[in-house]
């Protein structure tokens, strides 16, 4: 059975990566960012397993779980307060939450 | 010993005694402060007493009995302890400053006695009285320096007691500010005392002095130095104007700190440093000079002055030059002598002058005085006493110490002629000056108005003081009597083992031929022509004085006018510096340098805020970008460190 090489995964980890940061940066729409945000923490979730898988360690599978526990809290925390925003603003567009500047 | 090795006890009690009437006095009662700010001072008197009393007991080889207290700073070679000693020179010293500042604070409960700041005043008065046995006592220059700074600090807040008035409150910064270049010369003398001889301590710089030569020069540079802090603390020639301006203090702070010890603090200094001194002929005769030309110059400017107290600060400037000459002339113990005996008689003038004024309800202008003489009996005849001694009338504490000077200026080892005829001259005038006051206060008609005020004696806490110092001022002299009839001067005696190196063994003469020559002296006979001259123009003649100031009328406008010394003054130093001050440090250094940087850097951060604020937005996604641009540019910064770590 062949074995898939590390660099494979680190390949399909920085493609992944890289997608939610164009997604971050150009979406208007904050559900999606949000969505970018929890593609990108997968991505690292990916690498770190596969450096774990390829380094026969646990460390890395650690690290995941914690990236997944810590990734619901915040999804929680998050989507409160883009309901609160939906709520307030009429609209999910991040180009109307502007007022936090000089 | 007890007391003797507790030399410090002596420098306690007064500070005691100040810190208590200065933080609680306002709340006490007048006897309260009275008998705190007497007291810390009558058991300092006793105290120094029992010091002196074991000191003369110690054998020779004990002397200076130094106490080290603890070690005040070290910093390298730089090493200065807090220590106190105890030697001849200081003894008399220890003596003149506590007893006579002893009836300066009996006196001042009675002539205080209806001021506001009453225990004010007595806190600073015992400050002071700390400050100078700090500095008599102490037995390194940093010691006495300290004594040296604060009985000047102690000399400012007394001049401007009464602070809510302009021209005291301009006096007491006059003589601070004064006071303060000379303080720049003892200051840079200090340290080449320390660069020369590694050590700021009394015994060992002699010692190392005795021990290695050093180059006449760096002696010569020292002394001149150490002298210019005299010249400006004792008001010798040119930095004597702070001194009669200081009569606007109380009188009590005139006769204690302005007549009888802290000006005294110079003729203190040169005495003690007189190993340094005696190598240093250049310096000497600089000493010698200014001392002379001080003593008959302030005295010229005594005879034309119409307040009372104005007259006496002349003639304190005056007789303090004599002092120096006396050192200058290496006549050391006729200097401290005459120390002695100008405190006794010099205080007593000047508290019996605020007797007169107590009596007169403050005026002090002699032109409207006069016939004194039956109203206040006890202060005519104290006062007329101090006259006499001042005078050098035979028999008089003033006529054996201005005496020795005049002789030592005459045939001492440092003998010159044109200084001991400036000496002479200024004997007559001194004398001339003397009874003019006299005569113009306690003789010939009341020149006021004899319903509106009520002439009285004053209380007897004042008289007590004028009658303890009046016989001080006859008798005080008798310590030298022995050398009239043959015998060894016991002053200069006691004194030899701290000048003995730099004073000749006075000549043995036979005990006639020496009264003789004491009674047909030329002080002797120009006491007696001055109180003659002014006894004809003031008593015989008194509308001669007017004429005589009339036909020499430029002559009579520049002494009246002090020589003009301080409008040159202000003219030649305060114009300009306060030009310079408005005109550069002012508008130029403080409003366009100093208020430029602050102003300008608040300018830069509100300019850089206004162009960088533009950063922050408000849209997410430039945040966003933003974060990305960091990551993405620490990233090739690691790859970038990390691929240059690997080869």
């Amino acid at each position: 059975m062949s074995v898939v090489p590390v660099s494979y995964y680190l390949a399909l980890s920085a493609v992944l990566f890289g997608l939610g940061v164009i997604a971050f940066v150009f979406k208007r729409n904050i559900i999606t960012i949000f969505m970018s945000i929890e593609l990108m923490l997968n991505a690292v979730n990916l690498a770190f397993v596969a450096f774990a898988r390829a380094h026969n360690q646990l460390d890395g599978l650690v690290f995941v779980f914690f990236v997944i526990v810590v990734a619901a809290a915040e999804a929680a925390v998050g989507l409160a307060i883009v309901i609160m925003i939906a709520q307030n603003r009429q609209s999910l567009s991040v180009e109307r939450m502007n007022l936090l500047k000089f | 010993m007890p007391i003797l090795d507790h030399l410090w006890i002596l420098l306690a009690l007064p500070l005691l005694g100040s810190a208590i009437n200065g933080l609680f006095g306002k709340n006490f009662s007048k006897t309260v402060v009275n008998s705190v700010a007497i007291g810390s001072v009558a058991l300092a008197f006793l105290a120094a007493v029992e010091a002196v009393r074991e000191f003369v007991q110690l054998p020779a080889d004990q002397i200076p009995h130094v106490g080290t207290y603890f070690t005040w700073m070290v910093a390298g070679p730089f090493h200065v302890d807090f220590a106190l000693q105890i030697d001849q020179l200081t003894v008399v010293m220890l003596m003149v400053v506590t007893f006579v500042g002893m009836l300066i604070h009996i006196y001042s409960t009675g002539y205080m006695a209806h001021e506001g700041g009453y225990y004010r005043f007595f806190s600073y008065l015992n400050l002071f009285m700390f400050f100078m046995l700090t500095l008599v006592l102490g037995a390194n220059l940093i010691v006495m320096f300290v004594g040296w700074e604060g009985v000047g600090l102690c000399s400012y807040l007394l001049i401007g007691f009464w602070f809510l008035k302009k021209s005291a409150a301009d006096a007491g910064k006059k003589a601070f500010i004064t006071t303060r270049i000379g303080d720049f010369g003892f200051t840079v003398g200090l340290l080449l005392i320390f660069a020369t001889f590694r050590s700021l301590d009394f015994q060992t710089i002699f010692k190392s002095l005795a021990a290695n030569p050093v180059s006449e020069g760096v002696l010569t540079t020292i002394c001149i130095l150490l002298f210019t802090g005299a010249i400006g603390k004792s008001a010798q020639l040119p930095l004597y104007v702070w001194l009669p301006d200081a009569m606007e203090g109380p009188t009590p702070v005139s006769a204690l700190i302005h007549a009888a010890t802290m000006v005294t603090a110079g003729v203190y200094m040169v005495a003690r440093m007189n190993p340094l001194f005696s190598r240093a002929p250049i310096a000497m005769l600089v000493v010698a000079i200014v001392g002379a030309i001080t003593a008959f110059y302030s005295a010229t400017i005594g005879i034309a002055q119409t307040d009372i107290k104005k007259v006496l600060a002349y003639s304190t400037v005056s007789q303090l030059g004599y002092m120096f000459l006396a050192c200058g002339v290496g006549a050391y113990s006729a200097g401290i002598f005459h120390l002695m005996t100008h405190a006794f008689f010099k205080g007593l003038l000047f508290l019996a002058a605020g007797s007169v004024i107590h009596a007169m309800d403050g005026e002090q202008d002699m032109r409207k005085m006069g016939g004194l003489r039956k109203k206040i009996p006890i202060t005519f005849w104290t006062m007329l006493i101090a006259t006499l001694a001042i005078a050098g009338i035979p028999g008089f504490a003033g006529y054996f110490s201005k005496d020795a000077i005049l002789e030592a200026a005459a045939t001492g080892p440092h003998a010159n002629f044109i200084l001991w005829l400036l000496g002479v001259t200024g004997a007559l005038i001194t004398s001339f000056y003397m009874f003019r006051l006299i005569f113009l206060t306690f003789f010939g008609e009341p020149r006021f108005d004899e319903h509106k005020a009520h002439v009285h004696e004053s209380p007897r806490s004042m008289t007590v003081p004028l009658m303890v110092l009046a016989f001080l001022s006859i008798f005080g002299g008798w310590f030298a009597l022995p050398k009239m009839i043959g015998g060894a001067n016991y002053f200069e005696r006691f004194l030899a083992p701290v000048f003995g190196a730099a004073e000749a063994p006075p000549e043995p003469t036979s005990p006639s031929d020496a009264l003789l020559h004491a009674l047909l002296s030329w002080p002797v006979f120009v006491g007696l022509l001055g109180l003659l001259i002014a006894c004809y123009l003031y008593l015989k003649r008194p509308d001669l004085p007017k004429k005589l100031a009339q036909s020499m009328r430029p002559l009579y406008t520049l002494i009246f006018n002090k020589y003009y010394v301080d409008e040159i003054y202000g003219f030649l130093i305060v114009r300009p510096l306060l030009w310079i001050s408005t005109n550069v440090l002012w508008h130029v250094v403080d409003e366009g340098v100093i208020d430029g940087v602050v102003n300008g850097s608040a300018h830069l951060a509100r300019l850089s805020g206004r162009q960088v604020r533009r950063l922050q937005s408000g849209n997410t996604r430039s945040y966003a970008s933003w974060v990305l641009i960091g990551v993405v540019g620490f990233t090739v910064l690691l790859l970038a460190l990390f691929v240059t770590g690997v080869h």
